[in-house]
């Protein structure tokens, strides 16, 4: 193992390190220090972790690459194992990038505790590239939960009026399904005499008992996280009340986590479970589009409803995981990164609204597109890509999730093809109602358009929705040697 | 019985316990000598004890186990580790406790001495080799802790809460003595060594040893204050004044843990698949009811004693597992643990002034208006008790779950991590009151600056051991097989 340059260990400290840095700086009465800051840092972690995409080796198949370990706990064998293939790779990227984007976002918005608001962004952009990165078990646990504690924080503190059952709601749900997964680890690290390594887990046999109850602890960790139907209730509740960076963060990149899990633990260590229960999550999968697209359709409050659109989605990318060939996974994992951007972008879009007339219902607004043309037009951009048109990044998962859907069983396919019917219907009824119109009360009518630093924002993110549905070529190169060595390990049954 | 050999030489494993008696008496002499508004003079000569006792007890870390005193007392690497430790919390605990004491007109010298008092009976617990000294150092201990907790005089409170902590504590002591006596009737010994090596061949009487061992665990869970025989925490530690609870809840429970190892796993050593049953109904009792009834409390010091049941129920999953590995993990779970009291009530006393006392949660409410760097340090020491990462509570947890789960006890590693998600609400809820609640009254920040200090040396201490927990780690593991 060549252990080059720690990029790994410089995405996951550089951003922490700038969010204590942040938090020193903090001043409730002049927070450009804090807010320059913290730009800075979130620009260098980006750049930081460039090389992990220039550098990263096709040819390498699914092996791990930047590689860096160290012994952490010696006793138990826990190590400070850092490791990348091509499915946590563009994760990371795509989650130091929305950093950069949710500091920008909150320039005047955010007024109050700017310094702890922005220190907890940082520092929880880098325990999520940690959790990406880490190939120990504990080392993986330590950052999954760590995580908790500033998310905890953004939703209760700087969210709505429902700020704290939100977040006590959020923490709780996340917890008892991440402590389950802390037993089976506990198990599994019994059973390989003494091992933490996630690799070793993916190699060791398992009875089909064992694997069930394995599966089922981390099922419980990582649904909670997707979320899917049933446990998706405290997704809606933390959304609407979490400020806009934190709807971000929460929609782009932390249901992410769960639906990585999936792939890094559920699979490769249970797969004869993962096949026996490939219908019961395809069930739950298939729900979470269907009946989750219906709740949207009638959600009143826009950011409820995204959120929604959100678990929809995110039945796609499960759905697509458990089909267990090619398309399925690729699709699934397309539309991961695909819909960090448009969720981003149309949490972002909410959040320009809000600022403005400090209200989240549909029913304040009507004909916003008289007012403010620039943003009507990437708000229907971001509308459109939502719900699945080609061009756009959200095309190209869905297609080759329902693809590898047809492959399996028609029904399946049909059902959720649906999605392009609902995810249309929920999304594009809410742009007529907001953007479309006549000019609906005095204060849609006194709206000014988007400033230079929404505008670019926006920009961004469009760019980005553009350019992977156009030509997402460089994300399947990346995924693909991976997802095909992972399929091959799930097919082989590792029963004992 | 043979005739002493008296020699200098062997008293050389007991020197820290000398120098701290001397130190005591020195001191008990001294304070009558001081004038009132002297008093930190006595105080200064109380830390300089601790800490002149804590680099004795220091140096003799790593030095093999030495027996002394015709078996009665021993030093070896564990008791040296923990003795370090008693000695740093109860200093600790004397700095966070000086102004609130000075403001109450408590900083006398009884307070001192007692303090001082009660460290020499923990330090011979931890070194005790025989049933006797275990007894002894025992009762040095829960005198003075009555003592301490009652000196509080024109408090009805604190008063009650004296009366109840003797009554329940002598009890407790009587099964302890019924249960050595049986174990002496079924062994013919009262010496640590020589009851394993009986119990271990063919004792006298195979069950009388059980009959008594059921005592000596009753005695044991009273004074861990494991669930059924938890009824004395929260009064005491509701009742007691701030500074008092402090001391009882930090550093006894590291003679606790020493107890219990002399006692269960050491002495009965050869009875573990019986205590081992006991333990695990104790283990799953107090962490369920600590846990579940702690949520119902709205003063902190309250809640606090129930998140101790449940703590010491953690403990108990180490201790039960019987292993290496498992007493090492206790060990450092209640080293941590300590460390986490320290801070918690330390926090507790730095917002109390005259005449106030921050116990109720609500005391709380708005912290971060007031101090950011407070409202942090309790922010770290919360979510360490709750065990969530990266504080060192979540690795101490980790240590005992996978111990218990080595030695078989899967179903109560389940039980315990789902606990943990009911103990996470009300460690929340004290979260949720620092930072996302307004200040309903105005804070106040007390404390001198070596009180502000310390208290956030300790809470980064919370986090840095969560972050580099190996040294640590090491440290007990090393102290545990070389002194089983």
């Amino acid at each position: 193992m060549s252990q080059g340059f720690p990029i790994l260990s410089l995405v996951t400290w550089l951003p922490i390190a700038f969010g204590v840095a942040v938090l020193a700086l903090a001043s409730d009465r002049n927070p450009a220090p804090a807010r320059w800051t913290a730009l800075a840092g979130s620009i260098l972690g980006f750049v930081a972790g460039i090389p992990l995409w220039t550098g990263f080796s096709l040819a390498a198949g699914g092996a791990m690459q930047f590689e860096e370990l160290a012994p952490w706990i010696p006793l138990f064998n826990v190590n400070y194992h850092l490791g990348v293939d091509g499915i946590s790779m563009p994760l990371i990227l795509l989650n130091s990038f929305m950093t950069v984007l949710v500091v920008i976002a909150h320039w005047e918005v955010v007024t109050e505790k700017v310094g702890q608001y922005l220190a907890a962004f940082l520092i929880m952009s880098g325990l999520i590239n940690g959790t990406f990165a880490a190939l120990d078990a504990i080392l993986f646990y330590v950052f999954f939960e760590a995580m908790l504690i500033p998310m905890f924080l953004i939703i209760g503190v700087w969210g709505g009026p429902n700020r704290v059952y939100a977040a006590v709601k959020f923490f709780l749900y996340t917890l008892l399904g991440s402590l389950l997964m802390l037993a089976a680890f506990i198990y599994l690290y019994h059973q390989t005499n003494g091992s933490f390594e996630i690799l070793d887990y993916h190699k060791l046999p398992l009875t089909m008992t064992a694997q069930v109850l394995v599966f089922l602890a981390m099922f419980m960790s990582f649904a909670v996280k997707v979320p899917m139907w049933p446990v998706h209730t405290w997704l809606p509740d933390a959304h609407v009340e979490a400020p806009t960076g934190g709807s971000v963060i929460l929609a782009a990149i932390t249901l992410k986590i769960g639906a990585y899990g999936f792939l890094r633990f559920n699979m490769p260590i249970a797969p004869d479970a993962s096949h026996a229960l490939a219908g019961f999550m395809i069930t739950l999968s298939l729900v979470a589009v269907v009946y989750i697209g219906l709740v949207a359709l009638v959600q009143s409050d826009m950011k409820k409803l995204i959120a929604y659109s959100s678990i929809s989605h995110m039945g796609f990318v499960t759905l697509g995981f458990f089909l267990f060939n090619a398309e399925g996974v690729l699709g699934g994992l397309i539309q991961m990164v695909s819909h960090g951007f448009i969720s981003a972008a149309m949490f972002l879009c909410v959040g320009v609204l809000y600022d403005r007339v400090h209200s989240r219902q549909i029913s304040a607004y009507g004909g916003v597109a008289n007012t403010m043309p620039v943003f009507a037009a990437f708000f229907v951009l971001f509308a459109m890509a939502n719900s699945g048109l080609p061009a756009t990044s959200g095309f190209v998962g869905e297609f080759f999730v329902i693809m590898g859907a047809v492959k399996v069983n028609f029904w399946y396919a049909f059902l959720a093809a649906t999605t392009l019917i609902f995810g249309a219907a929920y999304t594009l009824w809410m742009v007529k109602r907001v953007v479309y119109g006549e000019v609906a009360n005095p204060d849609v009518a006194a709206l000014k358009d988007v400033n230079g630093r929404e505008l670019a924002f926006l920009a961004l993110l469009a760019a980005c929705v553009l350019a992977m549905g156009i030509y997402p070529k460089p994300f399947a190169d990346v995924m693909n040697p991976t997802i095909l060595e992972l399929l091959q390990h799930v097919t082989a049954s590792k029963l004992r | 019985m043979n005739t002493a050999t008296f020699s200098l030489a062997t008293l050389a494993p007991a020197i820290p316990e000398i120098a701290l008696l001397a130190f005591v008496s020195a001191l008990l002499v001294i304070d009558l000598f001081v004038a009132d508004r002297d008093r930190h003079v006595s105080f200064w000569l109380a830390i300089g004890s601790l800490l002149g006792t804590a680099l004795l007890a220091g140096s003799l870390v790593g030095h093999p186990s030495a027996v002394t005193f015709q078996g009665m007392f021993v030093a070896d690497p564990m008791s040296q580790v923990l003795k370090v430790s008693v000695l740093l919390s109860v200093a600790a605990t004397l700095v966070y406790s000086r102004v609130y004491l000075e403001v109450r007109e408590l900083l006398r010298g009884e307070f001192l001495s007692l303090s001082l008092f009660a460290t020499l009976g923990m330090m011979v617990m931890i070194s005790a080799h025989h049933f006797l000294t275990l007894y002894l150092g025992l009762e040095l201990l829960a005198l003075s802790l009555y003592a301490m907790v009652a000196l509080q005089r024109d408090s009805a409170r604190a008063t009650e809460a004296a009366m109840k902590y003797f009554v329940l504590g002598a009890l407790a002591s009587g099964m302890l003595l019924y249960g050595m006596s049986m174990v002496y009737g079924g062994t013919g010994s009262l010496d640590i060594a020589r009851v394993a090596a009986s119990l271990a061949g063919t004792p006298q009487s195979q069950t009388l040893a059980v009959f008594g061992l059921v005592f000596v665990v009753a005695g044991v869970a009273f004074k861990l204050g494991a669930v059924p025989f938890h009824m004395w925490v929260p009064d005491v530690y509701h009742g007691a004044s701030t500074p008092a609870t402090l001391f009882i809840g930090a550093a006894p429970k590291i003679a606790a843990f020493a107890f219990v190892m002399r006692l269960l796993a050491q002495a009965l050593g050869p009875l573990g698949a019986d205590w081992q049953q006991m333990l695990a109904i104790l283990a799953v009792a107090s962490i369920g009811l600590g846990n579940v009834v702690a949520i119902a409390q709205t003063n902190l010091k309250r809640m606090l004693a129930y998140s101790t049941i449940s703590h010491m129920g953690f403990l108990l999953l180490g201790i039960l597992a019987g292993t290496d590995n498992g007493y090492s993990s206790a060990m450092f779970y209640v080293l941590t643990y300590v460390l986490m009291t320290l801070g918690a009530f330390g926090m507790i006393l730095l917002l109390s002034r005259a005449g106030f006392e921050a116990e109720e949660l609500e005391d709380f409410r708005g912290l971060n208006r007031r101090s950011r760097w407070f409202a942090f340090v309790m922010l770290v020491i919360v979510f360490s008790l709750a065990g969530i990462p990266p504080a060192v509570g979540f690795l101490a947890k980790l240590a005992v779950l996978q111990a218990a789960w080595e030695s078989g006890f899967g179903w109560l590693v389940v039980f315990a991590v789902l606990m943990s998600v009911v103990g996470a609400f009300y460690y929340l809820r004290l979260v949720k009151l620092m930072y996302m609640d307004e200040p309903a009254g105005e804070i106040t920040i007390a404390g001198r600056g070596d009180m502000r200090f310390l208290l956030s040396v300790n809470a980064l201490a919370v986090l840095a051991l969560g972050i580099v927990p190996a040294p640590l780690m090491d440290l007990c593991a090393r102290a545990i097989t070389a002194s089983l």
